[in-house]
């Protein structure tokens, strides 16, 4: 087996769609009793029929999270580097057709972008780019990782899927997780959602994971687009990703993603509406079937959403956070990624976490950890 | 009294740093915990600024000794190089030597492990390496010239006891070092049997920092670890499955 798309090969969308529906209450029982818990169970909890139980679902959420994580909550926001895209993508303001000023920081910009990220408190930061790589390829992800690594202790990155070996180049520059999103499972819709770029080549984007496997990259983050497909089904092929790339990259940590599709400007309605208390079932579910993986939410979510959630699952969480490049000093009113949902500063949310009990935690890296 | 190395101890519950709703918290259970050990891992500090992290502030107290450990490094290298490190930001040769490259379970890695006590026993460090209950591994460690060794009682953070209790025990009765039962004691209950067949010391972390309340249960551990203390060196009679009546087999030796 050379690669994920070998066992997604195996798999038929509509029939593991039916197979989702077609789960019962008592499917959903045998889930919440079992200690663990597998692909089966996974899909009665995330199917139609687990409403019911979300308060039990809850609960256990909670009680294995505190067991594995602790009382404590990991802060982290992103530094959007650059909106240049050569890809089309229908439901992102920096889609390549999206007529927008285009910016990638330069470093000094750079520099006094991580002034007011360090000044929020941060020592966990996330890159993100769009997909260019002909300004914004491998040697620049390299003078960036070399110029911010002395300020932060821990650097993930969202940026374009890539090959092993320019994985391989960044990792001794500080690189310490990756981001990729399959944005969906549902190769047809993905064509439609992604016609143009190199993004449109389905296969390249889902075996990126596998890269950064061999890569020997520490953590890697995934997750779909919540409202371009069903998102039971597409968060089914979410897990039985994780699992097979548990087992083949044991040495690797995961985390997940459900970010809900947010409006912006020109942009695309979603398909499919997830409600509040789907992505509550969500979250639990994915909670209930993987002890360990870290659950991570952004600031796309609402105040009260957020507020709630904490103690339901989460693991880690951004604050303050801006979407555009140069969104913090340099340029804040450029145009945005995706509208922000909760304004609230840092240290607002900081005192949310204390007020519930969990402890914010700013650092649980270190740069001298390879 | 528990001599670990040059240092002498007169609690035998050692006690880590995560996992705690805040740090005032913390430093109130660990008080209560009584322990004179607690483990930092490097990572969770700023040792670039270890004069106003929060985390370490909380721990300055002259009966607390700081137990670095090598959380996050996957190998031998990179567990030396981060105990240099710490060595120099907490002024501290004692080291928890953690490796443990699958993250999912946190399996210590026996080979790096050996590794990195032989090459950091030389650089004059007081190394304590959490293993697997691995007998042989032990023994082995101990050749490396290791200060202690923390075999796991079941996997770190799971709470479910002494899972390897058949091996702990081989490793208590052939050790000449300390032997400190490092992980999964989830009650005070599990801490006392450690303690009861002959474990030199317990270290608990997720038991006291999840519960309700950690004051109290940190408590509850201090009082179990000298219970158990006190049964072992009592001497605890054998459990006896049934009466012993008459020696059916070698009764005729009298006649």
């Amino acid at each position: 087996m050379n690669s994920f798309n070998d066992i997604f090969e195996t798999y038929n969308w509509d029939e593991t769609k039916a197979s989702i529906y077609a789960k019962t209450g008592d499917d959903v029982e045998r889930a919440l009793s079992a200690t663990k818990r597998t692909l089966e169970d996974f899909k009665a909890l995330v199917s139609p029929a687990a409403a019911p139980y979300l308060e039990q679902m809850a609960q256990i959420s909670q009680r294995l999270t505190l067991k594995r994580f602790g009382k404590v909550l990991q802060m982290y926001v992103p530094l959007y580097l650059s909106n240049e895209c050569s890809n089309i993508c229908t439901y992102c303001g920096f889609s390549y057709d999206n007529k927008v000023k285009r910016k990638t920081l330069s470093p000094i910009e750079i520099m006094q972008e991580v002034a007011a990220i360090k000044a929020m408190g941060y020592e966990h930061v996330l890159l993100v780019t769009g997909e260019d790589n002909v300004n914004v390829h491998v040697d620049y992800f390299k003078k960036v990782l070399e110029l911010i690594r002395p300020h932060f202790a821990h650097i993930s990155m969202e940026i374009q899927p890539m090959d092993l070996e320019d994985y391989q180049q960044l990792t001794p520059y500080g690189l310490n997780t990756v981001l990729v999103y399959q944005e969906t499972y549902h190769q047809e819709d993905y064509k439609k959602h992604h016609p143009k770029g190199k993004k449109s080549n389905f296969k390249y984007r889902v075996e990126t994971p596998d890269r950064l496997g061999k890569a020997g990259i520490h953590k890697m983050g995934l997750g779909v687009l919540i409202g371009l497909e069903d998102w039971r089904t597409d968060c089914f092929f979410t897990a039985v990703h994780l699992s097979y790339l548990e087992k083949k990259y044991w040495q690797s940590k995961y985390s997940l993603s459900f970010p809900r599709l947010r409006p912006f400007s020109g942009g695309l309605e979603p398909k499919v509406e997830m409600s509040d208390r789907e992505l509550v079932q969500l979250i639990c579910a994915y909670r209930l079937f993987n002890e360990e993986v870290e659950l991570s939410i952004s600031t796309r979510e609402s105040p009260n959403f957020r507020n709630n959630i904490i103690k339901l699952g989460i693991t880690s969480i951004s604050a303050g956070s801006k979407t555009n490049p140069g969104g913090y000093v340099v340029e804040p009113e450029s145009l945005e990624q995706f509208e922000i949902s909760d304004e609230r500063s840092p240290s607002e949310i900081a005192r949310v976490i204390t007020a519930q009990g969990y402890e914010p935690v700013w650092k649980d890296w270190d740069k001298c950890l390879a | 009294m528990l001599k670990i190395a040059d240092k002498i101890f007169s609690s035998r519950l050692f006690t880590g740093t995560g996992k705690f709703s805040s740090s005032a918290l913390m430093e109130e259970a660990l008080l209560a915990s009584g322990s004179e050990l607690v483990t930092v891992a490097l990572k969770r500090v700023d040792i670039s600024n270890n004069d106003h992290d929060d985390l370490l502030l909380r721990l300055k107290y002259p009966h607390i000794n700081l137990l670095p450990n090598t959380s996050g490094v996957r190998n031998a290298r990179e567990a030396v190089f981060a105990a240099q490190l710490a060595r120099e930001a907490l002024e501290t040769n004692w080291i928890k030597l953690e490796i443990h490259p699958d993250p999912k379970y946190l399996m210590p890695d026996p080979i790096e492990t050996l590794k990195a006590t032989e090459e950091l026993s030389k650089l004059g460090f007081i190394v304590l390496p959490y293993i697997h209950a691995d007998p042989v591994l032990c023994k082995r460690l101990e050749d490396a010239g290791t200060a202690a060794v923390m075999p796991l009682g079941s996997p770190i953070g799971s709470n479910k006891g002494l899972k390897t209790i058949d091996f702990l025990e081989i490793i208590i009765s052939q050790s000449n070092v300390p032997v400190i039962v490092d992980a999964g004691i989830g009650s005070p209950s599990d801490a006392a049997r450690a303690m009861e067949i002959g474990a030199d010391a317990v270290l608990v972390n997720t038991a006291i920092a999840v519960s309700a309340n950690p004051v109290q249960m940190a408590a509850a551990f201090k009082l179990a670890v000298e219970a158990g203390r006190m049964a072992f060196e009592a001497k605890l009679a054998s459990p006896v499955l049934h009466a012993i009546a008459t020696s059916p087999l070698t009764s005729f030796l009298d006649e």
